[in-house]
């Protein structure tokens, strides 16, 4: 649905993206994450044909934006970083001018804008001016601008920023809704959003890729080196030696007296035996948690290795 | 096409859902009623003077009233012209809007054009109102017409192309008061070239904006001061969208 090849953009002398490529196939809701300044913006504006690559080429559903943008714009909907939004019109007024911009036919066009209203929770502030609506509001009349056209293909940038966790919940809900049949691309700096929404992530970096990953497979190698977290009350000398001699386990570090990071070997689990263990010896069991490495871990080790 | 109208009715509306339509229109019809009102009067002054009785015939209505008055409202349209233009792209960016537009399945040219119009209206509503003071010239006097109506078409070509430049100013900059500074000045030095060279045979003489103006204030049409602002007004309205347009590929 959507494909970006060898795609570099300048900025003057400063290159702000080098040389990226990847696709997005329909139904596919993919993440971009970066540190600020990584050029994840800059890749979503060559993407709805806002600003046009230096060098290589984008297509959305197999027409350049560049060469044929019209057709190629059809079928985004775009939330900007920086919401477009015209403060001296109701909320109304202004999806209706949306909806005019992005040629919705005038006999569904008032279905769609009431659809979409509905979608994101702004029909009880339709008639009021944008410009008095909180961030919370504003944010989500931003979304149902980017939907109003019914585009097979979203990006979003940064679509729950502003918003309270309530609202964060409700949005988030509402973009896996989206998916099915639609292309979703969106960035986020909330790494956990990531897991939740997105079935693919993309890590950019300095204007590079440093990471392309399906979820499935970045929580499946979380999977082979499993880690526990122990609390206990009462710490004798040999607690890490006859933890260690439990079967499966092959590392126990103590982090402060007290608490020992347990690391497992293979995808066994090893919880019930070191609770059992640890009861038996009379320790005081305070605490005992698998801890999985994050996606925040993996983004900075990624981010860190990068900047060598 | 369609398009052209989406936007033209959008900024239409912005204009009347903000102060700046009423107050231009109210304060363009004060100052124009003020100068209106000081020709008249020195029109009545003039015809009850005896020592001007001799040379009655000189003095007509057209002469001391109505070419001054045109003259006036070309200088009224040159200082408020910039602040009718200087938003209308500028302030697309400076909110961000400007990604909404430009990421539309519509074409640049068509978001000119549309925002060109809708100022082009409002300007339109300002010189019919002007007109006010002419029905009563022509209710009461005996005004020859024919110079009022190709006053009216120079007018109307006039502030078209103030306009244009307008907008040219407002695709450089996301400031509007940089916007309206910019086209003042063009329009400024358009405007005295005149003053240095008031033949337009010379170069100066051709590009200043008030020479081609005097034409149609005589009640002559000419078909060179015609294409000139024509001309005038595609040349802004393309130098707007090579600005757009250039800026996106920085």
């Amino acid at each position: 649905m959507i494909s970006v090849s060898g795609v570099t953009k300048c900025y003057g002398k400063l290159i702000a993206i080098d040389n990226i490529s990847f696709q997005v196939e329909k139904g596919e809701i993919l993440g971009f994450l970066g540190p600020n300044g990584a050029g994840k913006t800059t890749t979503m504006r060559m993407i709805t044909g806002y600003t046009p690559p230096t060098e290589g080429e984008v297509r959305v559903g197999g027409f350049d934006v560049v060469e044929d943008p019209i057709r190629a714009k059809k079928q985004i909907g775009y939330l900007p970083e920086n919401l477009p939004l015209y403060n001296e019109m109701t909320v109304r007024g202004y999806l209706d001018f949306v909806a005019d911009l992005k040629n919705v036919p005038g006999n569904i066009k008032p279905e769609r804008i009431s659809f979409v209203m509905e979608k994101c929770g702004i029909a009880d502030v339709k008639h009021r001016l944008i410009g008095n609506l909180s961030k919370g509001y504003r944010q989500r009349i931003g979304i149902a601008q980017a939907l109003v056209n019914d585009p097979a293909v979203l990006i979003l940038d940064e679509p729950t920023i502003g918003l309270d966790p309530k609202q964060i919940i409700e949005i988030r809900e509402l973009i896996k809704g989206l998916a099915g049949d639609r292309t979703i691309i969106l960035s986020t700096h909330i790494l956990p959003e990531v897991n939740m929404i997105c079935t693919r992530v993309i890590i950019i970096h300095k204007g590079k890729i440093a990471l392309e990953e399906s979820l499935d497979r970045i929580t499946g190698d979380l999977q082979s080196s499993k880690i526990l977290l122990l609390k206990i009350n009462r710490s004798d000398n040999d607690v890490g030696e006859r933890v260690r001699g439990l079967p499966h386990v092959s590392d126990v570090s103590e982090i402060v007296p007290g608490e020992f990071r347990v690391t497992c070997e293979g995808s066994h689990d090893i919880r019930e035996l070191v609770a059992k263990t640890v009861v038996e010896n009379g320790w005081g069991l305070l605490e005992l948690r698998a801890f999985t490495e994050s996606l925040e871990e993996i983004f900075l080790k990624v981010i860190s290795a990068e900047g060598e | 096409m369609k398009s052209v109208i989406t936007v033209l009715r959008k900024e239409l509306r912005s204009y009347f859902s903000s102060p700046i339509a009423y107050v231009v229109l109210f304060v363009f019809l004060v100052i124009s009623g003020i100068f209106f009102f000081l020709y008249l009067q020195s029109f009545l002054e003039a015809i009850f003077d005896p020592r001007i009785q001799f040379v009655e015939e000189r003095i007509n209505l057209n002469e001391v009233v109505i070419r001054p008055y045109f003259g006036t409202i070309g200088v009224i349209l040159l200082l408020l012209i910039p602040l009718m233009t200087m938003r209308l792209i500028a302030d697309e960016r400076r909110g961000f809007t400007a990604e909404l537009l430009f990421t539309s399945p519509v074409r640049l040219t068509s978001i000119i054009i549309g925002k060109y119009l809708a100022s082009l209206l409002l300007f339109g509503i300002m010189i019919l109102l002007s007109a006010v003071y002419i029905l009563v010239l022509i209710k009461y006097g005996n005004p020859d017409l024919g110079p009022i109506l190709s006053g009216y078409l120079g007018l109307a070509l006039m502030g078209a192309s103030f306009l244009a430049v307008g907008i040219f100013a407002s695709a450089l900059t996301e400031n509007q008061m940089i916007a309206a500074v910019i086209s003042f000045g063009i329009l400024l030095v358009l405007w005295i070239m005149g003053a240095t060279s008031s033949a337009v045979d010379s170069i100066l003489g051709y590009l200043s904006m008030i020479n081609h103006f005097e034409n149609f204030a005589k009640g002559v049409i000419e078909v060179m001061d015609v294409t000139y602002y024509l001309s005038f007004i595609f040349l802004g309205l393309y130098l707007a969208y090579i600005a757009l347009d250039s800026e996106r590929w920085k």
